[in-house]
């Protein structure tokens, strides 16, 4: 049944991409999220209004439909905005794992925006005046009051992301990246094995969930460490 | 901007839109009728007889919808026995394929929210119906399931928003869904942008209708957790 016809390496190289390109759009959803929602929470008006209507939109549209308006709508835009306001002519092609990362990313983003702003929220407002009443500046209140305490709040929302986010990166074999998944479909057309292929994809990525699912309750009892539990 | 392509075939995304709403509606349906004993089974004291249900969870919530959806629409003709029986008639047709699988994604996540969501009904509430003498079939009827569902509903209306937009990969697999719709107008006239803004802008609405009648279902459902009028 398991019997892959020497398609195995090919699978664990295109396991390997989906790893990578997981962590990638990871980082960048982490640094997006963050950025929303210290905007939601600023002052400014503007700032506000740009993460709400961000994490609004982009919440409310299929993982997929965004994929394929960013990765095709997103080539056209830059190859005009570049033709027209720099005048450089050259078509700029953008490659699918670059373009991939980008689009999952930036939807998950808006995602990451909302766990990040409820943890915020989470971490008493007393301890960041504390802070302030220190002297300390905006940037030493956030990395040191702020950022550890909000780990723990973040954990569990974070988890559910990225495990989401995970899955969607099955997505990208529609544009033509060689993931795990595109890499099954050629061996299951080779082949005319196509149950044995997607089933191991979807094993493939049993395994990676399990692992995270590890890795996160790990992480939870390391940030949760001088919590007092009922 | 080619804003004639998106308006001639208007006609056409109404089309997608209503067997975007189909697939939801039945996949939804289907879906609750699962979970229901699924959540059930799951919550039983044996560990052997827990292991299926939480099996069944485990596999439909660790991988993605799509590779879910391969397995039984391109997987199924893998064997012979499937395509010369009474059931190849359905696994043949990619709408049949598309609705099972978000039906057992969706009892696969719904399962694991009601999951929760019995596990913590208060023991009082179990001891008081098991001293008035109900029956195990009465206090799952009485006690254990609307107190449940009142407590699922909200993260059951994200679930219902994820399956919307899990609808949408239905449009990989020839249906023409809404997504089905943009991707033919795609393909026919090449205007990336207007086709998947306009099924993005289809699909926002959807979501804030989903949003805002589980706002009015929690406000029927949680009326008396809500402070009183003074």
């Amino acid at each position: 049944m398991f019997d892959l016809h020497g398609y195995g390496p090919s699978i664990l190289e295109g396991s390997w991409l989906t790893v990578q390109l997981a962590l990638a759009s990871l980082a960048i959803a982490i640094v997006l999220g963050m950025v929303a929602a210290l905007a939601k929470l600023s002052k400014s008006p503007i700032g506000r209004g740009i993460a709400g209507g961000y994490t609004t939109v982009v919440r409310g549209i299929p993982e997929l439909v965004l994929m394929l308006l960013l990765f095709f709508g997103g080539q056209l835009v830059i190859n005009y905005l570049a033709a027209e306001v720099i005048g450089y002519e050259e078509y700029i092609d953008i490659d699918p794992f670059t373009a991939g990362v980008a689009t999952i990313g930036f939807i998950y983003g808006a995602y990451m925006a909302e766990t990040f702003r409820g943890a915020i929220l989470a971490v008493h407002s007393g301890q960041l005046e504390a802070g302030a009443a220190y002297g300390m500046n905006k940037w030493q209140v956030f990395h040191r009051i702020l950022l550890p305490q909000m780990i723990r709040f973040a954990l569990p929302g974070f988890g559910n992301n990225w495990l989401v986010l995970l899955k969607a990166t099955a997505l990208v074999s529609i544009i033509g990246l060689d993931d795990v998944l595109r890499k099954a479909a050629l061996a299951a057309g080779a082949t005319r094995l196509p149950f044995t292929f997607y089933l191991t994809v979807g094993v493939v990525y049993l395994v990676l969930t399990t692992v995270s699912i590890i890795l996160l309750q790990w992480a939870d009892r390391h940030y949760s460490a001088g919590v007092r539990r009922a | 901007m080619d804003l004639a392509a998106i308006t001639d075939n208007i006609p056409l995304y109404f089309k997608g839109l209503w067997v975007t709403i189909q697939l939801l509606v039945l996949a939804l349906a289907c879906g609750l009728v699962l979970a229901v004993p699924i959540a059930m089974w799951a919550t039983s004291r044996n560990p052997l007889i827990a292991s299926w249900p939480k099996a069944f969870i485990y596999f439909f919530t660790g991988t993605p919808l799509l590779v879910q959806m391969f397995i039984l629409y391109y997987g199924m003709a893998q064997f012979e026995a499937i395509r010369e029986s009474f059931l190849w008639p359905v696994f043949k047709e990619a709408y049949w394929c598309a609705l099972i699988a978000f039906s057992l994604n969706t009892a696969g996540y719904t399962a694991e929210i009601l999951r929760g969501a019995m596990k913590q009904t208060d023991f009082g509430e179990l001891d008081a119906a098991r001293s008035c003498g109900m029956s195990k079939g009465l206090i799952y009827r009485r006690i254990i399931l609307p107190s449940a569902f009142r407590r699922a509903l909200p993260a059951y209306g994200n679930e219902v928003i994820f399956m919307l937009h899990g609808t949408a990969l239905a449009g990989i697999i020839t249906i023409v869904d809404l997504f089905g719709a943009a991707r033919i107008v795609n393909s026919r006239y090449f205007v990336p942008f207007e086709s998947f803004v306009t099924a993005a802008f289809f699909y926002l609405c959807l979501t804030f209708l989903i949003v805002w009648g589980f706002k009015l279902w929690e406000k029927r459902w949680h009326a008396h957790l809500h402070p009183r009028d003074a």
